[in-house]
């Protein structure tokens, strides 16, 4: 306890006397935070704008055709096995999704989204949030995404045209907007729903699929009466409907294209960034215990102790790191609150908390061999270094 | 009869460098008692240093024992080094005396610190004995912020503020002109006598014996000459000055 009081004592007074160098090195700190704390919320974005829709869907379990690999995109069912499905017992319900892209061009800048089929009021049509659901069947109504709504300026009751290539030809097709939809982004791209017959005549297909009206769903959304059951549910399904496979949500979204690579990158970036905050910690504090030589030298040799001591840099290098963070935390607070909102940045992600966990760590890890040298010095050196 | 502080008994320390071995202290024997102030003078590497260092548990001897208020440094282990160091001695360096960062004030208290001795009392003793060696305006400077002289005089003050059994100090008045330096040595011989401890000094300036009890010559890492009688220290003193 005296120890420590001591060293807290040692490592306060050299911070505050010494405070131009030590807040530089904060200040470095705290740029490499702003960096992570970015990246992090990058990733946290970017994850968000792939899997969002499939986060968010009202069920436990994903239906997909048999030996699709969980891949939404190469799974197509038979229509009716959405109803199969119901009929299992310990399924509440289940929806059929089909997913498609169109771009709408009745905009002076023509908007890439995804396209939905789902069904009103069933697992896989999210919650209206604004306005009301789609009429079932073939009406030429949609749900949009309150993100396609604020980037475009499209309000409810609006008609909107729709691009599709049909065949060889671009053909065109207008929609009424009946209601909004909130946090729906699919395949990196906000999404607008529609029934799935609907979806059927106006989704992009090639000349093969023209020949067809009934459509495919690429997915069953299957919600169970308890949740708990999953596992089971999983292996009763496949034993009771043929030719699908099944997996947890979860799953379908680390499948989903290109998500799981992306994720990779942003979070190599980050552990890169990471690493070169714990170079330039550890070479700061390094440099620094080098010219300090001769004043632990005398410190040791008046009568403190090497763990004095070496608490005592611990201590310092975490005010020094805390401070760091704290003010790069503050300015990331500050620079999103001026950032465009079409960059998908989401901070309050649990991924922001351990980046600053991490961040706070680089302090004590990048010093520590400048903490093991300052326990390693003799006392002696107070004597023979002048 | 005072007691004896410190004790030292056929010492010995060689250092090997590139084959050849240095005796930098040769067979060295002799005693301080408390209240006794002791100069230890020699030409530069005949082994002060490396004296202070072994009597101040820095550096191991080659052989031979040193005892400190009767116990023997051999015997201990580091943990009981520190300790020593920390309650039983004072010690002044050639150079880089003081903590950077800390005013003088805060170097001195810092001692008192270290052995949880820091309380009001001790605190007027600190400031009392930084005003005696002419430091009364200095408190609140840094290091950098004062002279060389000054700075010695604080760890002066930092070896004497906990009442260690014995103070050791490696030429404290190198960097004092004449005046400052007869000063300064004759206020750590009154703080050596009043308080009775057991003080040595290095000293090239040999004017600054007229100030001890006792001469201890060093030349070689060899004690050579050991001068006890008063007049005869003044003798040698007096003697530099022509
Ligand atoms: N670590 C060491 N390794 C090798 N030789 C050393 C070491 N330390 C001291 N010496 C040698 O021991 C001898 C005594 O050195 P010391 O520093 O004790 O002399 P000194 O009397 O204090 O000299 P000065 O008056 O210049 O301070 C010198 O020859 C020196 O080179
Ligand atoms: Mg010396």
């Amino acid at each position: 306890m005296k120890n420590f009081t001591l060293a807290t004592y040692l490592a306060i007074k050299e911070v505050v006397r010494n405070r131009g160098r030590f807040f530089l090195v904060a200040l470095v700190i705290a740029l490499i935070t702003l960096l992570v704390l970015f990246i992090a919320a990058l990733g946290e974005g970017l994850a968000n704008g792939n899997r969002q829709y499939v986060a968010n869907l009202d069920a436990q379990l994903v239906v997909f055709l048999e030996k699709s690999d969980y891949i939404i995109s190469s799974s197509r069912l038979e229509t009716n096995t959405a109803r199969s499905i119901r009929r299992v017992e310990g399924v509440d319900d289940a929806g059929a999704v089909y997913t498609s892209s169109t771009e709408i061009v009745s905009l002076p800048e023509p908007l890439k989204v995804s396209l939905l089929g789902a069904e009103p009021g069933r697992p896989g049509m999210p919650p209206v949030v604004a306005g009301r659901e789609f009429r079932s069947g073939e009406a030429r109504e949609t749900v949009i995404d309150q993100q396609v709504a604020f980037r475009s300026g499209i309000q409810i009751g609006d008609v909107i045209e729709i691009r599709s290539t049909q065949g060889v030809d671009d053909e065109f097709f207008e929609l009424k907007v009946v209601g909004l939809v909130s946090g729906q982004s699919y395949f990196f791209q906000p999404t607008i729903f529609v029934p799935p017959s609907t979806w059927e005549k106006i989704r992009p297909q090639s000349d093969s699929e023209l020949s067809s009206d009934t459509p495919f769903p690429n997915i069953v959304a299957v919600r169970l009466t308890d949740p708990s059951q999953a596992d089971m549910m999983m292996t009763r399904l496949v034993e009771r409907v043929p030719n699908i496979e099944v997996t947890d949500i979860e799953t379908t979204i680390n499948n989903i294209p290109g998500y799981s690579a992306q994720q990779g990158t942003v979070q190599a970036q980050g552990f890169f960034t990471l690493l070169i905050g714990i170079l330039v910690i550890g070479g700061f504090f390094q440099i620094q215990i080098l010219q300090k030589v001769p004043q632990i030298g005398v410190l040791k040799a008046i009568g403190s102790s090497n763990g004095m001591v070496g608490l005592s840099a611990v201590i310092q290098i975490i005010i020094v790191t805390a401070l760091g963070v704290g003010i790069g935390g503050g300015l990331t607070y500050l620079f999103s609150l001026g950032f465009p909102p079409t960059i998908p940045l989401v901070f309050n992600g649990a991924r922001s908390l351990i980046a600053v966990a991490l961040l706070l760590s680089i302090g004590p890890v990048g010093g520590m061999v400048s903490i093991i040298y300052a326990v390693r010095i003799e006392p002696l050196k107070a004597l023979r270094l002048g | 009869m005072s007691n004896i502080a410190l004790e030292v008994r056929d010492l010995v320390k060689s250092f090997s460098l590139d084959g050849a071995t240095i005796q930098a202290v040769d067979n060295v024997s002799f005693q301080v008692r408390s209240g006794e102030f002791v100069a230890l003078v020699g030409p530069s590497g005949s082994g002060k240093t490396t004296l202070l260092s072994i009597l101040a548990a820095l550096l191991s001897p080659t052989s031979g024992q040193v005892l400190i208020d009767g116990q023997d440094l051999a015997k201990m282990n580091e943990r009981e080094r520190v300790k020593l160091r920390r309650e039983k001695i004072g010690f002044t360096f050639q150079s880089n005396n003081l903590i950077p960062f800390l005013t003088a004030r805060e170097n001195v208290e810092y001692m008192l610190r270290l052995n949880g001795a820091l309380n009001h009392g001790s605190r007027i003793r600190s400031d009392e004995l930084l005003a005696r060696l002419g430091l009364a305006e200095r408190l609140h400077n840094l290091p950098a912020q004062m002279s060389g002289g000054q700075q010695q005089r604080v760890a002066i003050a930092r070896a004497l503020i906990h009442n260690p059994a014995v103070v050791l100090a490696d030429e404290p008045t190198a960097s004092l002109d004449t005046e400052r330096a007869f000063q300064v040595v004759e206020t750590f011989a009154n703080l050596i006598h009043e308080n009775g401890r057991a003080g040595i000094i290095v000293t090239h300036d040999l004017r600054m014996c007229q100030f001890v009890d006792r001469v201890l010559q060093m030349r070689d890492g060899k004690l050579v000459r050991i001068i006890e009688d008063k007049n005869e220290i003044l003798e040698f003193a007096g003697a530099a000055v022509h």
